[in-house]
């Protein structure tokens, strides 16, 4: 099988077959012995030239994360779990930002008004989780296009909470 | 000894706690919120019962309640953890007046302490060295700015019912101290349902070093090392560890006999911690005193090789305090660090959610005191401490080894912790030679993102291929078939294996 995969942004081809040692691999011209045992769904673990890598599938709602040991690498292929991933554009500077909720909480404040003048990493909304309060700051300068939350609002995560432009 | 505990609290704390009434022969009774009912601690109790709504105010703050659940399930003893009512005069007095023991100190001595603002007055009168500032909460923003031209900034606004960092504000000029005034006020409010604000001297990056005390109810009172705890973000430690790199056996000893003066002034019983701060030229200040368990309890249990919760109890029982101040001896070093769900990569946002895999760490000289397990999903309404890793050793050198060893081992999958930045920190230079004070961790975190070494990116794109094959195999039309039968999956596995 024959497969495209991006880590990290980065495009690298993939042969990957089924042989007597193992997996037999072909990563840019050069073959590779894989020993691979999958532990339970979504841990990997890897033996290559003798040596041993554990690697963890996450899935989350940037994308799929493998981790090797403790390293996480952004990771995009052919797959229908992740096809949704790949279909992220290239960030276009010019074209409004949404501030997004990080995490599910309530609107303490609203520290800005539609139309006034952002820098990048001004506060724009003042949210309360987990007891704690934490400013959303503006992704980028430019001008509050519209607030989309009012003080007291409860959101999830995700939610957009303005648009900057 | 009490037949049976009432626990009223959640998390890590609840599970140490509850453990300890196992090892002691003692009933534990849980209780919980509506979104705890598949918590560690519930899960781990003999009994539990459930006090109300996820709001803390209506479920683990509601002492009527909690006393009705420790009236009806016949517990003779509440132990109130750390947080919550623990440091809650009232309910100690209300649950005194129900027959029950608060595993704690008396209500007039938290009264004493409890309220910074007061226990800074009796400090006064007791002769105790402490940050020069208001004794007494602020009336208004003109006396706020008096008493910051006085002292001269920087100074910081506390909150007297305060802790864990929670209305509290450092301010560097008089512009800024109205907003700073208001903040502290309206999330002491909040935090603690009293907004009392008062003004400390702030001493510019000190060390922030704690002193484990125990005093029993018939008089003896004895102080069990010191813990370094300067390592801190917003205010809320994130790092602890005992020995203190700067206290010598001198130093100790004055600070100890300094903290049991505290508690005796106050006429503390049970466990309690005071609070110092350390300028640079090892001057030591009385800062508050907490008059309950600490979080990071664990590093002084480690070099004492005393539980402290179960003398908790025991003293609670009557007991007398089973050593002498002179038979304490420290042994070794142990770090702690405070595993949280937040993303040091997004400001340290919180990150509740769903805990999809989890490998804990284990082998020589470490500890994990836990409230979460694989499957579990954090709740938004609490705070997102998840577990306590405790490391300890032979010598500050090993406990470091150890601990780096143990964060490499541990995993924390579906959610977001902050691992990643103890791996930061304990490969830090400064950290390693003791060189730290509570504006370190700032300095550390502004000295840009940490440099991970990306040297796997290939075996990520091999796991990747590997993954990618086992989905197809496992799709149907293009959709992935989780009906896929355990038989298949094991086939699979077997077909992965390499046979050399």
């Amino acid at each position: 099988m024959n497969t495209i995969i991006q880590i990290d942004g980065q495009e690298y081809r993939l042969k990957v077959e089924q042989g007597a040692g193992g997996w037999n691999c072909v990563l840019d011209g050069r073959e590779i012995v894989v020993d691979g045992v999958l532990l339970r769904p979504d841990v990997l673990s890897l033996r290559i030239a003798g040596r041993i890598y554990e690697v963890k599938r996450e899935a989350g709602v940037s994308g799929t994360h493998l981790w090797v040991g403790q390293t996480s690498y952004a990771a995009e292929w052919q797959d229908p779990r992740s096809l949704r991933a790949r279909k992220r554009s290239a960030a276009d500077d010019k074209s409004p930002r949404k501030l997004i909720a990080p995490m599910p909480g309530k609107v303490i404040r609203v520290l800005l008004p539609e139309k006034a003048e952002v820098e990048p990493g001004q506060g724009i909304v003042v949210m309360e989780a987990m007891k704690m309060q934490n400013e959303i700051k503006s992704p980028r300068k430019g001008t509050i296009q519209k607030i989309l939350v009012t003080e007291g609002a409860n959101v999830t995560a995700g939610d957009v909470l303005a648009i900057v432009e | 000894m009490f037949k049976k505990i009432l626990i009223a609290n959640r998390g890590e704390i609840a599970v140490r706690v509850i453990r300890a009434c196992r090892e002691m022969g003692i009933t534990s009774v849980a209780v919980f919120s509506d979104v705890d009912r598949a918590s560690l601690h519930v899960l781990k109790a003999d009994e539990a019962y459930p006090i109300g709504p996820a709001a803390a105010s209506e479920s683990y703050l509601n002492f009527s309640k909690i006393l009705e659940v420790a009236r009806l399930s016949g517990a003779d003893a509440i132990h109130p953890g750390y947080g919550f009512l623990s440091e809650n005069a009232k309910f100690a007095q209300a649950c005194s007046d129900a027959s029950l023991k608060f595993i704690g100190p008396t209500a007039a001595a938290m009264d004493a302490m409890g309220s910074k603002t007061r226990a800074r007055q009796a400090m006064e009168k007791a002769g105790i060295p402490f940050v020069p500032g208001t004794s007494r909460g602020l009336d208004s923003l003109e006396q706020a700015a008096q008493v910051a031209e006085k002292i001269g900034y920087p100074i910081m606004l506390k909150a007297a019912a305060g802790g864990g960092g929670k209305g509290m504000r450092l301010v560097h000029q008089r512009e800024d101290l109205a907003s700073a005034l208001e903040g502290a006020r309206s999330e002491a409010q909040r935090a603690f349902g009293n907004g009392e604000v008062y003004i400390e001297k702030a001493i510019v990056n000190p060390r922030h070093i704690e002193m484990q005390i125990l005093a029993d109810e018939h008089g003896h009172t004895v102080y069990l090392g010191e813990r370094e705890c300067s390592i801190q973000r917003r205010h809320q430690k994130v790092l602890e560890e005992s020995p203190a790199v700067i206290v010598d056996a001198d130093m100790r000893r004055r600070m100890g006999e300094v903290a049991v003066r505290v508690a005796k002034a106050a006429g503390y019983t049970n466990a309690g911690t005071v609070e110092f701060l350390v300028d640079q030229e090892k001057n030591f200040y009385f800062l508050e005193m907490n008059t309950r368990l600490q979080v990071e309890h664990p590093v002084t249990e480690l070099i004492t090789g005393i539980d402290l919760v179960h003398l908790q109890i025991r003293i609670a029982a009557g007991e007398s305090l089973p050593f002498k101040q002179e038979e304490v001896a420290l042994r070794g070093h142990a770090i702690e660090c405070r595993i949280y769900a937040e993303d040091p990569e997004e400001n340290f946002f919180p990150s509740p959610g769903k805990i999809t895999l989890l490998t804990v760490p284990s082998g020589p000289g470490i500890r994990e005191d836990s409230g979460m397990y694989e499957g579990w999903t954090v709740p938004i309404d609490y705070d997102p401490l998840l577990a306590k890793l405790i490391s300890y050793g032979a010598d500050r050198r090993q406990a470091i080894a150890r601990m780096r060893r143990a964060l490499d081992e541990y995993f924390v999958g579906g959610i977001k912790s902050n691992l990643s930045l103890f791996r930061r920190i304990l490969d830090d230079k400064d950290f390693q030679a003791g060189k730290i004070d509570t504006g370190y961790l700032d300095r550390l975190l502004k000295s840009g993102t940490s440099k991970v070494q990306k040297a796997n990116a290939e075996i990520a794109v091999i796991a990747a291929g590997v993954f990618a094959m086992l989905d197809s195999e496992g799709t149907v039309n293009g959709h992935a078939a989780p009906s896929a039968s355990g038989w298949k999956r094991m086939a699979r596995t077997e077909a992965l294996r390499g046979t050399d």
